[in-house]
């Protein structure tokens, strides 16, 4: 798919992203906005899968390991099909299949179930050796968060991972991508527990290392073809990304790791999404009908 | 039969069964010598794995394998397996992969290694998961059944092992069941429940109590989660007296199922005998004695909780 389509894509990924955060009253804006470039080309630029058979057993799998961000991930669902758009702002409900982090029974589609940190790429790589012995061309793609690979069990699997299935089955068809957004939940990650050198330590575990921009497409596109034509080891990929990407009170502010924005911030968040200014607003809403409707829609929880 | 091991029993099952199944994987720990796997990787290199002494890993490796379609068996002492319990509660059990966690040298049995090598709480720990059945099989016979059970079984299982050999105590025709338990012994004025590597003990406890005038009912609890609710209340009925034999800690194991099952349908007189405390180097016999799970000390708490 083209880049323009993809960016288009994204924006309208991230409107749903604050919308259905602003509905559910809880959730995790900052880490979903980072990582929506990276899911967005991942979906809608190279994932062989059908959302009409989600246990066709050679479709390529996505394991989100670091599941707080699961409303990008619930946004590029929808929008590929796995179920409607009208059911995101159902997320966090009682009665939801949109569990607040990801639960692969109740929503199919989703490969496992994550979100208690540091449990994905072990996942990752039992599903990429389990399609290697199978003979499946599928792939895997497994998303970190950079807070994540503090967790232990995560360099139990970076040191396993280069190795397992050697020679005859090597997991040459799993991308590891590190969305480096440089913030955890209680502060900067530098300042809790400095992944750095990041690169290096991945390295020193055997693994070819790509840096790239996480919200440069054409970057994120070439990294992953980079990774899917690596053959013998998987692939990681650092991202250096921006938390709360898109949205300027968002951006790089802790405190937006958790907690979702009120309605009028919300309607402020999805005008910036939009690259439309205040001035230019009201008249803006008149000639598209979806944004003015969301917008409406949020606004209405300021009366309820 | 003669006796042996249920890690060995295991062990031999698995190859036979793996022969017949491609989908049976296993996955170690460096504890394959122990675990009994080793024979199983060497006769199907391709199908054995062993992860390094990463447990959480080789439990989520196997999450994403069953995932994948296979039947992973993901084992180590029964400590350091359960023991990484946050990986199997979300890895497994939530996200409801077809895992078989199998934990071996299980209880105080396995002796002069001492605490820290001996699974003393991993039924109690399990059994708060909602989708985890737990199997404790008796003898060599029993754990056959069991692996065989855990291949059809769809969804994750837990398989409680022994390091010790166990004596022959199921008759020849005996077929496992998920929630079902045998009744090895019948009695008039008290049910033993047993599991695992305490069954025989129970039994040898049982002829003792005969001795004395006492008729104690023996029954296999091989399957502790779910646990066979009917004999249960059946043998209590009768007996009105309920003791538990278990190589595990007396909190939260077969005992507490069987005291919180009871104390809801029928409030029955339950006494728990099992491991109080950390268990200790020792040899497995002078272990056994003095945690009361010898046939003596079992024999002995039983006339006590009879008053005889």
């Amino acid at each position: 798919m083209a880049e323009g389509n993809l960016d288009a894509i994204a924006r309208a990924c991230r409107v749903q992203i604050i919308r259905m955060l602003t509905h559910a009253g809880s959730g995790h804006p900052g880490g979903s906005l980072s990582v929506i470039d990276i899911l967005t080309s991942i979906v809608f630029g190279r994932l062989r899968h059908d959302p009409k058979r989600p246990d066709w057993a050679d479709r390529d799998r996505i394991v989100l390991s670091k599941g707080h961000a699961v409303p990008a991930l619930y946004t590029v669902m929808a929008r590929a099909g796995y179920f409607p758009e009208s059911q995101l702002i159902t997320l966090r409900k009682l009665g939801s299949p949109l569990q607040g982090h990801p639960d692969r029974v109740a929503l199919p589609g989703i490969e496992a179930a994550t979100g208690s940190l540091g449990q994905g790429l072990s996942i990752a790589l039992g599903m990429a050796l389990g399609l290697k012995l199978a003979g499946s061309p599928a792939r895997v793609y497994c998303i970190l968060g950079d807070g994540e690979v503090q967790e232990g069990q995560v360099w139990e699997a970076a040191m396993a991972a280069p190795k397992l299935g050697q020679p005859d089955h090597p997991l040459d068809n799993l991308t590891v991508i590190v969305d480096y957004n440089k913030i955890q939940l209680d502060d900067f990650t530098a300042k809790i527990l400095d992944l750095e050198p990041l690169v290096a330590k991945w390295q020193g575990f055997g693994w070819p290392v790509l840096e790239i921009d996480g919200h440069d497409l054409a970057q994120i596109a070439k990294a992953l073809d980079a990774a899917e034509a690596t053959r013998g080891t998987p692939t990681l990929i650092v991202a250096h990304t921006v938390k709360g990407k898109g949205v300027s009170f968002m951006e790089n502010n802790p405190e937006w790791h958790g907690k979702s924005p009120k309605p009028e911030e919300a309607v402020t968040a999805i005008r910036e999404i939009l690259g439309v200014t205040e001035m230019a607003w009201p008249d803006y809403l008149k000639t598209d009908a979806t944004t003015r409707a969301v917008v409406d829609e949020l606004r209405a929880l300021d009366k309820k | 039969m003669a006796s042996k091991a249920s890690r060995a029993a295991f062990g031999e099952a698995l190859l036979e069964l793996g022969a017949r199944d491609p989908r049976i994987v296993t996955l170690d720990a460096d504890l394959s010598k122990s675990t009994m796997t080793a024979r199983f990787a060497k006769a199907y290199p391709q199908r054995g794995f062993n992860l390094g002494i990463a447990e959480s890993n080789m439990i989520g490796v196997g999450a994403g394998l069953a995932l994948t379609g296979k039947i992973p068996f993901v084992c180590s002492f029964a400590c350091f397996v359960v023991g990484r319990f946050e990986t199997i509660r979300i890895s497994v059990a939530y996200t409801n992969a077809n895992v078989k966690i199998v934990g071996t040298h299980s209880g105080i049995a396995i002796g002069e290694d001492g605490y820290s090598q001996m699974g003393l709480e991993d039924i109690a720990c399990l059994r708060a998961l909602p989708n985890v059945p737990i199997v404790q099989p008796a003898d060599e016979l029993e754990t056959r059944q069991a692996v065989a059970y855990a291949v059809e079984h769809q969804g994750p299982l837990y398989l409680r092992l022994t390091r010790q050999n166990l004596e022959p105590v199921c008759p020849p025709d005996y077929r496992f069941q998920l929630g079902r338990w045998l009744t090895l012994r019948a009695g008039r004025d008290v049910t033993l429940v047993a599991s695992g590597g305490t069954v025989f003990n129970a039994l040898e406890a049982a002829r003792r109590l005969e001795a004395d005038g006492i008729s104690a009912e023996v029954l296999n609890a091989a399957s502790i989660k779910p646990l066979d609710e009917d004999a249960l209340v059946r043998s209590a009925t009768k007996t009105k007296h309920v003791v538990t034999v278990e190589d595990h800690s007396i909190h939260g194991g077969l005992g507490g199922a069987v005291a919180e099952t009871l104390a809801e349908v029928l409030p029955t007189p339950v006494k728990r005998l099992g491991v109080v405390g950390f268990g200790e180097s020792g040899d497995a016999k002078g272990l056994y004695a003095k945690h009361g799970l010898d046939p003596a000390g079992i024999a002995t708490s039983v006339k006590k909780f009879l008053n005889r």
